[in-house]
Protein backbone atom coordinates (compact mmCIF):
# COMPACT_ATOMS: atom_id res chain seq x y z
CA UNK A 1 0.00 0.00 0.00
CA UNK A 2 1.16 3.19 -0.73
CA UNK A 3 0.51 6.86 -2.52
CA UNK A 4 1.88 9.01 -4.69
CA UNK A 5 1.06 12.44 -5.18
CA UNK A 6 1.56 15.14 -7.93
CA UNK A 7 0.61 18.53 -7.40
CA UNK A 8 0.40 21.32 -10.42
CA UNK A 9 -1.68 24.78 -9.96
CA UNK A 10 -3.31 23.44 -6.68
CA UNK A 11 -4.48 20.48 -8.20
CA UNK A 12 -3.15 17.45 -6.04
CA UNK A 13 -4.00 14.17 -7.73
CA UNK A 14 -3.01 11.30 -5.43
CA UNK A 15 -2.67 7.67 -6.65
CA UNK A 16 -3.51 4.86 -4.78
CA UNK A 17 -1.95 1.39 -4.72
CA UNK A 18 -2.41 -1.77 -3.67
CA UNK A 19 -4.91 -3.33 -1.05
CA UNK A 20 -6.45 -1.20 1.22
CA UNK A 21 -7.99 -2.33 4.65
CA UNK A 22 -8.09 -1.52 8.66
CA UNK A 23 -4.78 -2.94 9.04
CA UNK A 24 -3.80 -0.04 6.39
CA UNK A 25 -6.12 2.54 6.70
CA UNK A 26 -4.53 4.79 9.67
CA UNK A 27 -1.35 5.01 8.17
CA UNK A 28 -3.09 5.68 4.60
CA UNK A 29 -4.85 8.18 6.16
CA UNK A 30 -2.48 10.50 8.08
CA UNK A 31 -0.18 10.33 5.06
CA UNK A 32 -3.27 11.49 2.84
CA UNK A 33 -4.07 14.15 5.57
CA UNK A 34 -0.32 15.37 5.50
CA UNK A 35 -0.33 15.47 1.79
CA UNK A 36 -3.32 17.68 1.37
CA UNK A 37 -2.91 19.80 4.58
CA UNK A 38 0.65 20.40 3.00
CA UNK A 39 -0.88 21.41 -0.44
CA UNK A 40 -4.48 23.27 0.20
CA UNK A 41 -5.73 21.87 -2.67
CA UNK A 42 -8.43 23.66 -4.58
CA UNK A 43 -9.13 20.28 -6.21
CA UNK A 44 -7.95 16.95 -5.13
CA UNK A 45 -8.14 14.04 -7.76
CA UNK A 46 -7.96 9.94 -6.11
CA UNK A 47 -6.97 7.95 -8.85
CA UNK A 48 -7.96 4.35 -7.50
CA UNK A 49 -6.43 2.32 -10.66
CA UNK A 50 -3.65 1.16 -8.56
CA UNK A 51 -6.25 0.43 -5.55
CA UNK A 52 -6.22 -4.24 -5.88
CA UNK A 53 -8.48 -4.13 -2.59
CA UNK A 54 -10.53 -2.35 -0.46
CA UNK A 55 -13.23 -3.49 2.56
CA UNK A 56 -15.23 -0.91 4.09
CA UNK A 57 -11.84 0.90 5.65
CA UNK A 58 -11.95 2.63 2.00
CA UNK A 59 -15.44 4.07 2.45
CA UNK A 60 -14.33 5.99 5.50
CA UNK A 61 -11.15 7.04 3.96
CA UNK A 62 -13.26 8.38 1.21
CA UNK A 63 -15.68 10.11 3.66
CA UNK A 64 -12.94 11.60 5.68
CA UNK A 65 -10.90 12.81 2.90
CA UNK A 66 -13.68 14.19 1.24
CA UNK A 67 -14.65 16.19 4.35
CA UNK A 68 -11.26 17.44 4.75
CA UNK A 69 -11.03 18.82 1.23
CA UNK A 70 -14.29 20.22 1.86
CA UNK A 71 -13.09 22.00 4.98
CA UNK A 72 -10.87 23.97 3.32
CA UNK A 73 -12.87 24.82 0.22
CA UNK A 74 -11.79 22.48 -2.10
CA UNK A 75 -12.97 19.69 -4.18
CA UNK A 76 -13.05 16.27 -4.86
CA UNK A 77 -13.46 13.65 -7.30
CA UNK A 78 -12.63 9.96 -7.46
CA UNK A 79 -11.62 8.48 -11.03
CA UNK A 80 -10.82 5.49 -12.00
CA UNK A 81 -12.47 2.99 -9.64
CA UNK A 82 -11.91 -0.57 -9.81
CA UNK A 83 -14.90 -2.86 -10.16
CA UNK A 84 -14.17 -4.52 -6.46
CA UNK A 85 -13.63 -0.93 -4.54
CA UNK A 86 -17.14 0.47 -6.89
CA UNK A 87 -19.26 -2.99 -5.12
CA UNK A 88 -18.35 -1.64 -1.99
CA UNK A 89 -18.74 2.25 -2.34
CA UNK A 90 -21.96 1.67 -4.02
CA UNK A 91 -23.00 -0.45 -0.67
CA UNK A 92 -22.63 2.81 1.27
CA UNK A 93 -24.47 4.90 -1.30
CA UNK A 94 -21.06 7.06 -1.31
CA UNK A 95 -22.06 7.97 -5.50
CA UNK A 96 -24.51 9.96 -4.02
CA UNK A 97 -22.15 11.76 -1.84
CA UNK A 98 -19.02 11.58 -3.76
CA UNK A 99 -18.28 12.55 -7.33
CA UNK A 100 -16.68 9.23 -9.11
CA UNK A 101 -15.73 10.17 -12.52
CA UNK A 102 -16.49 7.14 -15.52
CA UNK A 103 -18.14 5.30 -13.55
CA UNK B 1 -20.37 -35.22 -7.63
CA UNK B 2 -20.37 -34.40 -4.01
CA UNK B 3 -18.04 -32.17 -2.56
CA UNK B 4 -17.35 -31.64 0.73
CA UNK B 5 -14.27 -30.13 1.93
CA UNK B 6 -12.92 -28.17 5.08
CA UNK B 7 -9.91 -26.45 6.37
CA UNK B 8 -9.54 -24.47 9.95
CA UNK B 9 -7.43 -21.55 10.23
CA UNK B 10 -6.54 -20.13 13.95
CA UNK B 11 -4.49 -17.09 14.30
CA UNK B 12 -4.26 -13.94 16.61
CA UNK B 13 -6.04 -10.91 16.49
CA UNK B 14 -3.41 -8.77 14.88
CA UNK B 15 -4.63 -6.17 11.90
CA UNK B 16 -1.47 -7.77 9.74
CA UNK B 17 -3.54 -10.88 9.56
CA UNK B 18 -6.76 -9.41 7.80
CA UNK B 19 -4.83 -10.04 4.18
CA UNK B 20 -3.89 -13.44 5.08
CA UNK B 21 -7.62 -14.64 6.32
CA UNK B 22 -8.88 -12.87 3.50
CA UNK B 23 -6.70 -14.43 1.00
CA UNK B 24 -6.45 -18.10 2.57
CA UNK B 25 -10.66 -17.94 1.87
CA UNK B 26 -9.86 -16.65 -1.49
CA UNK B 27 -7.57 -19.77 -2.08
CA UNK B 28 -9.94 -22.40 -0.97
CA UNK B 29 -12.96 -21.28 -2.62
CA UNK B 30 -11.14 -21.20 -5.75
CA UNK B 31 -11.95 -25.27 -5.50
CA UNK B 32 -15.52 -24.43 -6.45
CA UNK B 33 -14.37 -22.34 -9.97
CA UNK B 34 -15.99 -18.71 -8.62
CA UNK B 35 -15.85 -16.00 -11.07
CA UNK B 36 -13.56 -13.12 -9.76
CA UNK B 37 -16.29 -11.30 -8.81
CA UNK B 38 -17.73 -14.02 -6.76
CA UNK B 39 -13.91 -14.41 -5.09
CA UNK B 40 -13.71 -10.46 -4.67
CA UNK B 41 -17.07 -10.78 -2.78
CA UNK B 42 -15.79 -13.52 -0.32
CA UNK B 43 -12.76 -11.53 0.23
CA UNK B 44 -14.82 -8.32 1.23
CA UNK B 45 -16.41 -10.34 3.61
CA UNK B 46 -14.00 -12.18 5.22
CA UNK B 47 -11.85 -8.92 5.72
CA UNK B 48 -15.06 -6.93 7.47
CA UNK B 49 -15.38 -10.10 10.08
CA UNK B 50 -12.11 -10.79 10.79
CA UNK B 51 -11.84 -6.51 11.06
CA UNK B 52 -14.71 -6.39 13.25
CA UNK B 53 -13.70 -9.46 15.45
CA UNK B 54 -9.58 -7.59 15.69
CA UNK B 55 -11.20 -4.07 16.94
CA UNK B 56 -14.56 -5.08 18.60
CA UNK B 57 -13.83 -8.23 20.09
CA UNK B 58 -10.13 -7.82 21.61
CA UNK B 59 -10.04 -3.82 21.35
CA UNK B 60 -7.35 -3.47 24.17
CA UNK B 61 -5.40 -7.48 24.10
CA UNK B 62 -4.45 -9.87 21.22
CA UNK B 63 -6.78 -12.57 21.43
CA UNK B 64 -7.32 -15.74 19.48
CA UNK B 65 -9.78 -15.38 16.16
CA UNK B 66 -10.43 -18.84 14.16
CA UNK B 67 -11.60 -19.17 10.53
CA UNK B 68 -13.07 -21.93 9.52
CA UNK B 69 -14.23 -22.93 5.66
CA UNK B 70 -16.42 -25.99 4.59
CA UNK B 71 -18.21 -26.18 1.14
CA UNK B 72 -21.34 -27.75 1.60
CA UNK B 73 -23.97 -29.15 -0.34
CA UNK B 74 -25.04 -27.79 -3.84
CA UNK B 75 -21.76 -25.37 -4.18
CA UNK B 76 -22.48 -23.82 -1.12
CA UNK B 77 -19.46 -21.90 1.12
CA UNK B 78 -19.39 -21.57 4.76
CA UNK B 79 -17.52 -18.95 6.32
CA UNK B 80 -17.82 -19.24 10.39
CA UNK B 81 -15.37 -16.52 11.98
CA UNK B 82 -14.89 -16.90 16.06
CA UNK B 83 -13.45 -14.59 18.45
CA UNK B 84 -13.80 -15.26 22.19
CA UNK B 85 -13.67 -11.39 23.51
CA UNK B 86 -15.30 -8.87 24.29
CA UNK B 87 -18.87 -9.86 22.77
CA UNK B 88 -21.78 -7.66 21.20
CA UNK B 89 -24.45 -6.18 23.51
CA UNK B 90 -26.60 -5.03 20.59
CA UNK B 91 -26.55 -7.60 17.46
CA UNK B 92 -29.21 -5.52 16.10
CA UNK B 93 -28.00 -2.16 16.62
CA UNK B 94 -24.65 -3.25 15.35
CA UNK B 95 -26.21 -4.58 11.99
CA UNK B 96 -27.34 -1.34 11.42
CA UNK B 97 -25.87 0.87 8.38
CA UNK B 98 -23.38 4.01 10.12
CA UNK B 99 -23.71 2.31 13.58
CA UNK B 100 -20.01 1.93 14.81
CA UNK B 101 -18.45 2.05 17.96
CA UNK B 102 -15.10 2.33 16.19
CA UNK B 103 -12.21 4.93 15.15
CA UNK B 104 -12.48 7.72 12.97
CA UNK B 105 -11.52 5.11 10.56
CA UNK B 106 -14.21 3.01 10.58
CA UNK B 107 -17.16 3.10 8.61
CA UNK B 108 -19.39 1.35 10.47
CA UNK B 109 -20.72 -0.77 7.23
CA UNK B 110 -19.48 -4.02 7.74
CA UNK B 111 -21.93 -5.92 8.26
CA UNK B 112 -24.08 -4.42 6.29
CA UNK B 113 -21.31 -5.45 3.52
CA UNK B 114 -21.11 -9.22 4.61
CA UNK B 115 -25.01 -9.15 4.34
CA UNK B 116 -25.21 -7.57 0.77
CA UNK B 117 -22.25 -9.60 -0.39
CA UNK B 118 -23.01 -13.16 0.56
CA UNK B 119 -26.21 -14.70 0.53
CA UNK B 120 -26.81 -15.48 4.14
CA UNK B 121 -25.62 -13.69 7.46
CA UNK B 122 -25.77 -14.90 10.76
CA UNK B 123 -24.19 -13.45 14.08
CA UNK B 124 -24.16 -15.03 17.67
CA UNK B 125 -22.71 -12.83 20.19
CA UNK B 126 -22.81 -13.35 24.38
CA UNK B 127 -20.98 -10.59 26.49
CA UNK B 128 -17.72 -11.55 27.65
CA UNK B 129 -17.85 -14.78 25.82
CA UNK B 130 -17.24 -13.84 21.97
CA UNK B 131 -19.04 -13.29 18.12
CA UNK B 132 -19.60 -16.08 15.88
CA UNK B 133 -20.36 -14.95 12.47
CA UNK B 134 -21.48 -17.66 10.03
CA UNK B 135 -21.60 -16.53 6.79
CA UNK B 136 -23.00 -18.51 3.31
CA UNK B 137 -22.51 -18.25 -0.17
CA UNK B 138 -23.60 -20.00 -3.11
CA UNK B 139 -20.81 -20.23 -5.78
CA UNK B 140 -22.86 -21.04 -9.08
CA UNK B 141 -21.51 -23.54 -11.21
CA UNK B 142 -20.40 -22.56 -14.92
CA UNK B 143 -20.20 -25.70 -16.69
CA UNK B 144 -22.35 -28.23 -15.03
CA UNK B 145 -26.37 -28.01 -16.04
Amino acid sequence: MSIICTEENRCLTVHIQGELDHHRARELMTQLDREINCALPRKLELDLSGLTFTDSSGIALLLRTYRNVQELGGTMCVRNTPQQAKKVFWAAGLQHIIPFEGV
Amino acid sequence: MKLDNYTVLEFPSRSANEGFARTVAACFAAQLDPTLEEINDIKTAVSEAVTNAIVHGYPDRIGKISMKLRIKEDRVLEIIIRDWGTGIADVAQARVPMFTTGGEERSGMGFTIMESFMDNLKVRSELGKGTTVTMKRRIACRVCK
